[in-house]
């Protein structure tokens, strides 16, 4: 089943001079546990970027988290205790796949919407609550939806805590930078 | 028949088939009863909708509970796997599925073992994986909106969420952005791209655009583009032409807000109920 573990590993180490190899990949089995993750060791103030996998080990819809090496045993011992260990840490050197940090904001007046990557959020002006998520394809995005439209920006669980997909986590940015613009 | 497979946001629901009702403004399907917001059930309710003014096609469904775990997609994937052969459809739309390659070919492969292969429609994560996979020219309908259409003119993104920035920042132009996706065989046969205009799009060729009525407001609203989806599917499986179908479902969708008269707080059912409407004047007012 994680053949291409294997040849992730083997391959990269072999080819890599290793003066070079300064980041790591940790890749975990699902997307919210690379998300939970990612928080906890945010919240430990640990410079980890989520990124996309290298090609050889994507699947449709996954995440890998991205972290100097010089970190590894800091961010071990963090994981460990919180019973939260990847399946596999590898070093890399080629780039990775960057998240989409770009927004689009329509103003429609009474409505504010922002768009992240394939995720739109759309809150009440005047009482921020949010009214409407469109676009997406994973399935985690009509639960997000359910669980978010009717409450307020500050009331309603955040997709990163409740959503299990790169769609989910795209929606997260959409909703940080609604957060950011009305100030919640 | 048109076959239509996707999941729903409630875990408690199992894998299910059969063919699908609307009743009362739910979905009905194998004695369950689902609400309509979003998602696929927003899908299948359009077709529903539409096959009750078009006298047909039936509608059967696979669904499964999944919350994006994937858990609810990796069963609908088996049982399409073994199963699909069965179904005797002449139209087979897939929808919100979590994108997963090596399921996605192992359906495709089973899809093309059928005595009598269907016209596929992909969208949503189903769009992505068929996209991923390297096989988008094997089906006859991926129908993206703007930042998807960004994803598949995109080689190297393997879902929309890496979509290289300076290829979103091409949204205006959809026409590039097409060709693009057909030069790296990233599309369907057929196009429907959704956004201020609709774009229909046959083998890199623009054959139609739609862009009135317009409700900037509708893209605010979840599940217009699943609504879409479900009229394209049910003409489709009413034996309109490909083409044909995309333009008068592109249209009617469009009029369903004429007669919805929709804000950015508008939920979808309040458009699926303006389906009938909508969609005998789409039929009507359609080019000969």
């Amino acid at each position: 089943m994680f053949g291409w573990l294997k040849r992730i590993g083997s391959g990269r180490r072999a080819t890599t001079r290793s003066d070079a190899v300064d980041r790591g990949i940790m890749v975990f089995e699902h997307t919210s546990e690379v998300i939970r993750c990612e928080t906890l060791l945010k919240e430990r103030e640990l410079p980890v970027r989520v990124m996309g996998p290298p090609p050889e080990i994507q699947t449709g819809c996954d995440l890998v988290i991205e972290f100097p090496l010089i970190e590894e045993l800091n961010i071990r011992r963090v994981l460990e205790q919180a019973g939260m260990l990847p399946l596999t840490i590898v070093p890399v050197t080629a780039p990775l796949l960057t998240p989409v940090d770009l927004f689009a904001v329509t103003d429609f007046g009474d409505y504010l919407m922002v768009r992240a990557a394939n995720m739109k959020m759309t809150v009440a002006r005047d009482t921020l609550e949010i009214v409407n998520i469109s676009g997406g394809g994973c399935p985690d995005v009509p639960y997000l939806a359910s669980e978010m439209v009717g409450k307020t920006l500050a009331a309603a669980p955040r997709p990163r805590d409740i959503g299990h997909t790169l769609c989910g986590y795209a929606l997260q940015l959409a909703y940080e930078e609604l957060c950011r613009r009305c100030s919640v | 028949m048109l076959g239509i497979v996707g999941t729903v946001p409630d875990i408690r629901v199992p894998l299910i088939h059969g063919p699908a009702r609307l009743v009362d403004g739910h979905l009905r399907l194998a004695d369950r009863r689902l609400p309509v917001n979003r998602g696929t059930p927003a899908l299948l309710a359009a077709a529903l909708k539409a096959a009750e003014y078009l006298d047909g096609p039936e509608i059967y469904a696979v669904l499964a509970g999944d919350r994006g775990t994937g858990q609810g997609s990796r069963s609908v994937y088996a049982f399409l796997t073994e199963q699909v052969r069965e179904l005797d459809v002449q139209v087979l739309t897939f929808h919100y599925l979590l994108p997963d390659v090596d399921w996605h070919n192992k359906v495709l492969f089973a899809v093309e073992a059928m005595a009598r292969r269907p016209l596929l429609i992909a969208d949503a994560g189903f769009m992505y994986a068929a996209k991923m996979s390297g096989q988008a020219s094997a089906y006859d309908f991926f129908t993206p909106d703007a930042g998807e259409l960004a994803f598949l003119a995109d080689a190297m993104a393997p879902h929309p969420f890496y979509t290289r920035g300076f290829i979103l920042h091409q949204h205006n132009k959809v026409e590039e952005l097409i060709h693009q996706a057909y030069r790296d065989d990233n599309a369907a046969a057929h196009l429907v791209v959704k956004g201020e205009t609709d774009y229909i799009v046959r083998n890199d060729q623009v054959v139609a655009t739609v862009g009135s009525p317009s409700f900037p407001a509708m893209e605010a609203i979840g599940g217009t583009g699943d609504t879409l989806t479900g009229l394209l599917s049910c003409l489709c499986g009413a034996g309109f032409e490909p083409t044909a179908a995309a333009v008068a479902a592109a249209t009617a969708n469009r009029l369903c807000g004429l007669f919805a008269n929709p804000t950015p707080a508008t939920q979808v059912a309040e458009l699926i109920d303006a389906i009938p409407q909508a969609l005998a004047r789409a039929v009507r007012d359609r080019p000969a």
